[in-house]
């Protein structure tokens, strides 16, 4: 017996895209809008400044290590003269991440909520994160077109798994007695949502956002291939002409940009283990140093 | 004992209903309808367990708890007393049976109706605590305020005075994890009393902590019951802390009460040997008083101008006593004397050696010490320590041995 299980896809796909044309486009209008405004807003930033405010956040958020960190990497992105790639591919993860949070969010606090919305939701999550990166950028372009739409879609959909999981495990992990002290004093449901729960789960929550972010980064760089562009299209053309200094130029900015992105999402969220945490450590005051029970 | 009695004047009859369990049943599984009519039908637990897969935590629950009271539920872990509390709130539904409070039947009133009853008449304190991490002491302190939609001016009020009345005011601004045991279960009370409840359920509020503190807070609890009379129900697995706190004690096994009654009652009359086996670890010196366990056994004399000292201690011969009380006409404790006292004093022909016979080393006990106080005293006395009332009336007599029979009534 001989399953032809691509035909059937391809069938799929093409029905799609013949039926739900408007649909599609909606989708791609909402999308290309987000992402547009998003970059040329970053672009629209003269270097200096925007340099000065990422500097500021690593002050404000980690310390003076990284704040230096943070400059020097970035003047050296600027002097390899990648500075508009990085806004691009930067303003491409901010898009797709805010997609994620949004579809993710929600989704995940449906998972905690119901075991038969989790049960159902976890195999689709499983495919998203282990179907092969590439293989979204083929209906994604024949959806949408070439450039930063199909990109971000694709981003959006192997990146938002870790957002939906954090979620779901963050709010089922809020202890038992804290449930119950909430409904005990009288909570609504969706008072012990947003009072209760997900103030609890913050952290968690939190470290799903991180690694939403850098997955979005890593897939970025893939999604170049259908035109997206940012530092992608460097590492692409790099790698089209054998150029191996370009590629490499390419490489480093992107691991830049992921350095400065983990290390600011990771001070929003308390928790978030990450191999750069081991490279930058910094004395960080965690609960348990500034609170000492008094007795 | 005197504690107790004002307790039992002012607890039972005068005052009204609050609330009222009637044939309430909890069923824990897949099947509870099925194992509900199993179990009306005469069959035993494990029987159900095995048919039906469904265990049974609550099995017909009736009995009333009066306003004002402190009421403790008390039984071993897995008896069902922390899910007899949580029925009373909903927490767990009950499977069957009604559950009245103020005369109204919880179990039939909406969800809505439900959050109401919780913001506004019950509050719960919790065995661990239970305070949110991501709020201050005041913020947890407000949380049932802010959940009822209190504007944010008198919910701070209302929080810092239910702070301030736990002694805790100072620390409004600390985050949970900051304090002590004690100190968060402070908190944990200041919640529960910001809302001004009228019933306030306690499960194992005070197991978590050390002895020493633990104390301490029953005393406070006591102290804000005589400030504000709540319904407090109480759930505990250690007698000592029922004895102390408790005006009823309502001892639950396996799902079953098994007794109701005031800690005398309990103590005194205890229903079945599971009821007999919490005085295993309790500490009898402390639930009884020195009257409780004076004895008239030892030979009384009255005291009357022409009784000699020779008289006594013929009579003192003839019952083969060593030590005898001696009392006034109205029964007033006037000493005791030993044989050999009396003896020495009549050879020595003292004048009067009736008087100067008696023991001067032993002072009477009042009948309301608690045992505990005075242990030491009927150890280290040679002779039986005569028990008299407030009054200097003779109550009896606590000898070594019959100090030591109470003390070894639990095993």
């Amino acid at each position: 017996m001989n399953f032809n299980i691509g035909n059937g896809v391809d069938s799929i796909v093409n029905y799609i895209q013949d039926n739900f044309g408007s649909t599609l486009d909606f989708i791609s209008a909402v999308i290309g809008f987000v992402t547009n405004n998003i970059q040329e807003f970053l672009l629209a930033i003269p270097m200096p400044a925007a340099l000065a405010i990422f500097v500021i956040l690593a002050l404000w958020r980690v310390g003076v290590g990284f704040a230096i960190f943070t400059a020097v990497s970035l003047w050296l992105v600027e002097h390899m003269q990648l500075w508009p790639e990085m806004m691009s591919t930067l303003s491409l993860v901010i898009a797709s991440t805010l997609i994620a949070i949004v579809i993710g969010l929600p989704l995940g606090i449906a998972m905690a909520r119901s075991d038969r919305v989790a049960a159902i939701t976890r195999p689709v999550l499983d495919l998203m994160q282990t179907m092969p990166a590439f293989v979204y950028l083929i209906p994604a372009a024949m959806f949408f077109g070439l450039g930063a739409v199909p990109g971000t879609i694709a981003t959006v959909i192997f990146a938002m798994p870790p957002v939906v999981r954090l979620t779901n495990l963050g709010i089922r992990q809020v202890p038992a007695e804290y449930i119950e002290a909430g409904n005990a004093f009288g909570c609504t449901a969706s008072q012990l949502l947003f009072k209760v729960q997900l103030p609890n789960a913050l952290p968690s929550i939190m470290a799903g956002i991180n690694q939403t972010i850098m997955l979005s980064l890593s897939m970025v760089v893939i999604a170049s291939m259908i035109g997206a562009g940012g530092l992608g299209n460097t590492v692409l053309t790099g790698i089209q002409r054998l150029d191996v200094g370009t590629g490499f130029e390419g490489g480093i900015a992107v691991v830049i940009l992921a350095v400065i992105l983990d290390r600011l999402t990771q001070s929003l969220g308390k928790q978030g283990a990450n191999f750069w945490q081991v490279l930058f450590r910094k004395p960080a005051k965690t609960e348990q140093e500034v609170a000492q029970p008094a007795t | 004992m005197d504690l107790t009695i004002e307790k039992d004047a002012a607890a039972p009859a005068a005052s009204p209903i609050k609330i009222s369990l009637k044939n309430v049943y909890k069923i824990f599984g897949e099947r509870p309808e099925t194992a509900l009519e199993q179990l009306k039908s005469g069959r035993s637990k494990p029987e159900i367990l095995a048919d039906t897969g469904c265990s049974v935590g609550v099995n017909d629950a009736s009995f009333d708890i009066m306003a004002g009271e402190i009421f403790v539920i008390m039984g071993l872990s897995g008896s069902g007393k922390s899910t007899l509390l949580r029925l009373l709130n909903r927490l767990i539904e009950p499977t069957a049976g009604a559950i009245e409070i103020d005369g109204v039947d919880v179990t039939q009133i909406s969800s809505r109706e439900l959050i109401d009853l919780r913001r506004r008449d019950i509050s719960m304190v919790f065995q661990s605590f239970a305070l949110l991490p991501n709020r201050n002491v005041l913020q947890n302190a407000a949380f049932g305020l802010e959940v009822a939609g209190i504007g944010e001016s008198e919910r701070k009020e209302k929080a810092l005075n239910a702070l301030r009345a736990v002694g805790l005011e100072g620390y409004a601004e600390s985050h949970p994890d900051q304090l002590s045991g004690g100190m968060k279960q402070r908190v944990g009370l200041a919640r529960a009393l910001a809302s001004e409840p009228t019933i306030l359920l306690m499960d194992e509020a005070f197991s978590a902590l050390d002895p020493l503190i633990r104390t301490e807070m029953q005393d406070e609890l006591v102290r804000l019951q005589g400030e504000h009379s709540r319904t407090v129900v109480f759930v505990s697995h250690d007698l000592d802390e029922a004895m102390r706190i408790g005006d009823r004690i309502c001892i639950v096994e396996n799902g079953n009460v098994v007794q109701i009654g005031t800690p005398d009652d309990i103590v005194l009359n205890p229903a079945n040997d599971y009821v007999r086996s919490f005085f295993r670890n309790v500490d009898v010196s402390r639930v009884f008083k020195a009257g409780d366990i004076a004895r008239q056994t030892q030979v009384t004399l009255i005291e009357r101008q022409g009784v000699s000292a020779a008289a006594t201690l013929e009579r003192m011969k003839s019952y083969d006593r060593e030590y005898a009380i001696i009392l006034g006409r109205d029964r007033t404790f006037h000493g005791i004397v030993s044989r050999t006292s009396l003896v020495d004093n009549i050879r020595n022909k003292v004048i009067d050696p009736y008087r100067n016979a008696f023991l001067t080393d032993v002072e009477p006990i009042l009948a309301s010490e608690p045992l505990s106080d005075v242990l030491g005293r009927v150890a280290s006395s040679s002779s039986p320590v005569p028990v008299v009332d407030e009054r200097n009336r003779y109550v009896g007599s606590i000898t070594k041995s019959a100090l030591l029979e109470t003390l070894d009534r639990t095993t």
